[in-house]
């Protein structure tokens, strides 16, 4: 079955097992639908999504191009019969038949019901299978079009977490982490596990394969590839807050040597990551610069998942033992509080981020940053079209009485 | 002093003169161009001595026409806010790539971004829809007002209340920063502290009244009042589409007020439904609200649909191909439309048999869609096609509206939306949609219903300006927007710092000028057709050569709508009617049953707004003292027996003879 699947998600370009050749065909498929959507300009710039450097992505590519086509079939002479019709039956052209009660014809009723039907059978077969085989919790089974997955080639292992507004990639089996930095061999699969400290994000590297939500005390999975190296950009595709726009952090796909010279970068960086340290690292902080850390306290991964990294915390999989166990009366006060998942730290008196009057003292909209949020300097202030002061410790009088200078009606 | 506070805090609840952003030029500057206008405009009431008149002929009115015309004027002035929104958003996302920072910091950028989407679908798509179907559905099914004309006045103003208390968040405090659907865990209190979300929730909340009324309301209307002799499958092709529309309204608007409901408990008593901890969910959310929010969608195109079969019949002079199977295609949609809801949210990590089960249903709505468009496309075939403005809209919707349903399409394969999802291109998938869709509909149903509702047509020239305007500008934005969702960038940035994609950036904010070109030239039609009218006018209340009832009526209709109940035989009623050689009675006319206006849902949403605003600030005593207002005066209005009145014999009389006194033709 996934064979066959394989066969049909790629029927589109014809597969080939050399990276280079199989990118050449693509790229003239990817012209060749730029060109049918009218928007030839559009070739020349790098549509990532459409040439990506992963089998996963390159799959998914490969099924919105075929799914394009398939639709294309009936929305192109729907789209010219629209501009035919018009022109033929407009009122000055009296030569054309005029049948004001002509309103119902059978035959052509069936047709115009099976045409799209017939189509979404087909594409409704293609996604039925596209979807199983492009599971992001399946692990993979090939590497590259008709390449699976070498017998002796140990998946990557690597636990990410969202954190407001930076990636932590922790690597488990080889004890390291990095902050806005992950590196991966080219060619070998990755596994995922995925969550997120605070709020919803999605883990997207687009060259590689589709996103996946990253989710407070929940974990997804996802399992991809990357078939080309060079460094690549991964973001959020989920709006997070204030500093949403900078969480991106860099992809590094490299040989197997270059893999093993950055670990031992990494190795050496002198900061291990233990609770303390990830606590500070979690509070919201934006534009982070990549950071790495040479060891990694066992289990952190887990505790994240389990919001119980803070000391005394205890873990939402602990309760649901508890639970499982028929729960308990005794201490279950204590629980409570043990389970108060605080990650802003309000109950600890912390400002909350991004919080402006009445829950902090910061004005509504005002023109200081909010705790976490880099500060937008003077650069941002004397540019012409700002109508926004710059951050500082108040309000900048002489630009409280200036008009913005593009009039906004809002 | 200590006392003083606590005496403060109990007036004002958190409410300080804090709140308002007086610091900030932008939003100054804003307050003083609305203070001019809104001031201005309430001179010239004054001025004019107009006051009574909006109060006894507007305000209080249960006429379904004139309330229809007042959620048009709502929807009109939210759109102009909506718009706003965009321009600031567009042009921030141009000037911010690199080391430019843009005019916008995300504190300010957030709250745009999520008011232009909450403006634009609850007060300018509903409004204009619910004004569109108000206003001309009781006129197609022969009806001389709606199922319970005091319930659509309530219904109005609810809405209105619900714009207001969003409105209001401009000026004191914020709105919110969670997005227009305020996904929690973001839009918990832990993590937006603040007023925004509450803004959020009571105007949501008190419009959602309005909206779940209404659609009761315009249900009872088309069950129970058609003329005689129109059978479920004799009802214009509109009327089927405002059914299965409301259909849609009153099932899913619950779940939208519940799951905000619940949201609130959340943000108010400490409830744990959404949240990280103790077991609340926010996978649960998403779920709920897309259960509103997928069908919302089709209540808003499905009116569309209708408009443009109802044009497209008008304008090729032809009876609308296919009327059945378009009657089965509308319903099948609506039903479908409940079953999709998870396409939303593919990349949550459901399984693959969940993913695909909703990603087919999704895709199966393109069929009757599909078959719609052919119909559209047949009745076309042996037309004699007049493409006047209302026509010229639906030529732009065609081609339009299919480019966005194969984007749509596409995004209902789910690994086709795991590298789209929430990207630029999903963006400009939703906009071609409902742009294409949903405005250009309301659009063409305005040019097509104006001299109908005012005896005057608008003027043809700035009518087209604005729908070139419209197209043009559309495609500008929305193809390098197109393109930037490929090239993997995602929505709702408030910065980018590939400095290549600018070039794409610049295109679409010229785009978005062009729109606003668009919509100041409807502005321009509107006033030039106002100044041009006597030359417009209309004296046949039948301009297009109209096909169904409420053509048959005079420009605009009186107060009755119909001086004789008409009797069906076919469908298109009145194209049969004139076929067959009709005759306006002129005597044996007898006095006419009509509702009287109330001024009740005018105070019942004065008293909603009051509640919402309490509970945004914490002013516990006001909400208190307006929840027991709205109770009494909710109770007081029924014991209001003084609900209705008779036009006497006689008034029918003159003006049904004045109005055949006019002279014929014209159109």
């Amino acid at each position: 079955m996934h064979h066959g699947a394989t066969a049909l998600a790629m029927h589109s370009t014809s597969p080939s097992i050399q990276p280079n050749s199989n990118r050449l065909s693509v790229g003239k498929v990817v012209r060749l639908l730029a060109v049918l959507s009218g928007s030839a300009w559009l070739a020349g710039c790098d549509l990532i999504v459409m040439n990506p450097a992963g089998d996963v992505a390159v799959q998914q590519r490969n099924l919105i191009i075929a799914s394009t086509a398939l639709m294309l079939l009936v929305i192109v002479p729907v789209i010219a019969l629209t501009f035919v019709f018009a022109w033929r039956y407009r009122a000055t052209n009296t030569d054309a038949t005029y049948d004001p009660d002509w309103h119902h014809s059978t035959q052509l009723e069936v047709v115009i019901w099976t045409v799209p039907l017939l189509i979404i059978i087909a594409l409704g077969a293609m996604t039925w299978i596209s979807t199983h085989t492009l599971d992001p919790y399946r692990p993979l089974s090939r590497i590259a079009p008709n390449q699976p997955v070498p017998a002796d080639v140990k998946p990557l292992s690597v636990e990410v977490v969202a954190l407001d507004w930076k990636w932590l990639f922790i690597y488990p089996e080889l004890g390291i982490a990095s902050v806005n930095e992950m590196a991966a061999p080219a060619n070998v699969p990755i596994t995922f596990r995925i969550t997120s400290s605070s709020v919803w994000n999605t883990f997207y590297v687009p060259a590689m394969a589709g996103m996946i939500y990253a989710m407070p005390g929940m974990q997804t999975k996802l399992h991809a590839v990357m078939n080309q190296e060079g460094d690549f950009t991964g973001i959020s595709g989920q709006y997070s807050g204030s500093g949403f726009s900078r969480m991106n952090f860099k992809f590094r796909s490299l040989n197997q040597q270059g893999f093993d010279e950055w670990v031992a970068k990494v190795r050496s960086a002198t900061g291990p990551l233990d609770r303390n340290v990830y606590t500070e690292l979690e509070k919201p902080s934006e534009a982070v610069p990549i950071q790495h850390y040479g060891t990694v306290e066992g289990g952190l991964f887990d505790a994240i998942l389990g919001l119980c990294v803070a000391p005394g915390q205890m873990c939402v999989h602990e309760m649901h033992h508890i639970d499982r166990m028929g729960g308990s009366s005794e201490g279950s006060e204590e629980n409570r509080k043990r389970l108060d998942y605080d990650n802003r730290r309000l109950e600890r008196g912390e400002e909350p981020s991004g919080a402006t009057f009445p829950a902090s003292g910061r004005a509504p909209r005002s023109p200081e940053e909010p705790q976490g949020v880099m500060p937008r300097g003077d650069d941002n202030a004397n540019r012409p079209g700002s109508g926004q002061p710059g951050a500082g410790s108040g309000p900048a009088p002489s630009q409280l009485n200036t008009q913005p200078n593009e009039p906004h009606r809002h | 002093m200590f006392s003083d506070s606590n005496l403060l805090q109990f007036i004002f609840g958190r409410l300080t003169i804090d709140a308002i952003p007086y610091h900030d030029p932008i939003l100054v500057g804003t307050f003083l161009v609305v203070a001019v206008i809104g001031t201005a405009i309430l001179a010239a009431i004054t001025w004019y001595g107009k006051w009574g008149y909006l109060w006894r002929e507007w305000f209080t009115s249960v006429d379904h026409k004139k309330i229809g015309i007042m959620y048009i004027v709502l929807a009109i002035v939210m759109l102009l806010r909506g718009f706003a929104d965009a321009i600031m958003m567009i042009t921030q996302k141009a000037l911010a790539v690199g080391a430019s920072e843009g005019y916008l910091p995300p504190h300010h950028y957030d709250q745009i971004f999520t008011a232009h989407g909450t403006i634009m679908i609850f007060f300018m798509a509903m409004p204009f829809v619910t004004g569109i179907m108000n206003y001309i559905m009781p006129l197609q099914i022969g009806a001389r007002d709606v199922a319970f004309p005091f319930l659509n006045n309530f219904s109005f103003w609810m809405t209105v209340g619900g714009a207001i208390l969003i409105m209001m968040s401009l000026f004191v405090g914020e709105f919110s920063r969670a997005t227009w659907l305020a996904y929690p865990p973001l839009s918990g209190s832990a993590y937006s502290p603040g007023v925004g979300v509450d803004y959020y929730i009571w105007g949501l909340q008190i419009a959602g009244v309005g909206t779940t009324l209404s659609g009761i309301n315009l249900i009872a209307t088309i069950v129970k009042m058609r003329a005689p002799g129109m059978t479920m499958m004799k009802i214009p092709i509109f009327c089927w589409t405002t059914l299965c529309s409301n259909a849609l309204i009153v099932t899913i608007f619950p779940v939208l007020t519940a799951t905000l409901t619940l949201l609130a408990l959340d943000r108010y008593v400490g409830t744990r439904f959404f949240t990280n901890d103790f077991g609340g969910n926010s996978m649960l959310y998403m779920n709920l609200i897309w259960i509103w929010g997928h069908p919302e969608v089709y209540v808003l195109i499905l009116p569309a649909f209708g408009i443009f079969s109802e044009v497209v019949s008008t304008f090729c002079g032809k009876r609308l191909f296919g009327y059945t199977s378009m009657v089965y295609a509308t319903a099948v949609i609506a039903v479908i439309s409940w079953l999709v809801w998870l396409h939303h949210f593919f990349t949550m990590g459901s399984g693959a048999s969940v993913n695909a089960f909703f990603g087919i249903t999704t895709m199966i709505i393109s069929i009757p869609t599909g078959a719609k468009v052919f119909n559209w496309l047949f009745t076309m075939y042996r037309g004699r096609i007049r493409f006047e403005t209302p026509m010229i809209w639906v030529m732009g919707f065609i081609p339009t509206f299919v480019l966005g349903g194969l984007t749509g399409v596409l995004l209902a394969v789910p690994p086709a939306d795991f590298v789209l999802h929430n990207s630029l291109f999903l963006v400009a998938h939703f906009h071609n949609v409902i742009i294409g869709g949903v405005v250009f509909g309301l659009f063409s149903g305005v040019n097509y219903w104006f001299p109908k509702a005012f005896g005057f047509k608008l003027d043809p020239f700035w009518g087209k300006v604005s729908f070139w305007c419209w197209l043009a500008g559309f495609w500008v934005v929305f193809t390098p927007i197109y393109a930037l969702g490929l090239m993997g960038v995602t929505r709702r940035t408030q910065h980018f710092e590939d400095p290549s994609l600018q070039p794409y950036l610049l295109v679409a904010a010229f785009g978005a000028f062009i729109i606003l070109a668009g919509i100041l030239a409807l502005l321009v039609q509107l006033a030039v057709s106002y100044f041009k009218r006597a030359q417009l006018r209309d004296t046949t209340g039948d301009p297009w050569h109209g096909r169904t009832l409420e053509w048959s009526t005079t420009s605009p209709p009186p107060p009755y709508n119909f001086a004789f109940t008409p009797v069906v035989h076919d469908l298109d009623a009145w194209w049969d009617m004139k076929n067959r050689g009709h005759d306006h009675p002129l005597e044996g006319f007898k006095p006419i049953h009509m509702p009287k206006n109330t001024s009740t849902g005018v105070f019942l949403a004065v008293l909603s707004t009051a509640l919402g605003f309490a509970l945004v600030w914490y002013i516990w005593w006001l909400a208190a003292l307006s929840f027991v207002g709205l109770i009494a005066v909710a109770i007081h209005h029924t014991f209001n027996y003084n609900r209705d009145y008779y036009i006497p014999a006689e008034d029918v009389v003159r003006f049904e003879s004045h109005r055949m006194a006019q002279p014929a033709g014209g159109a």
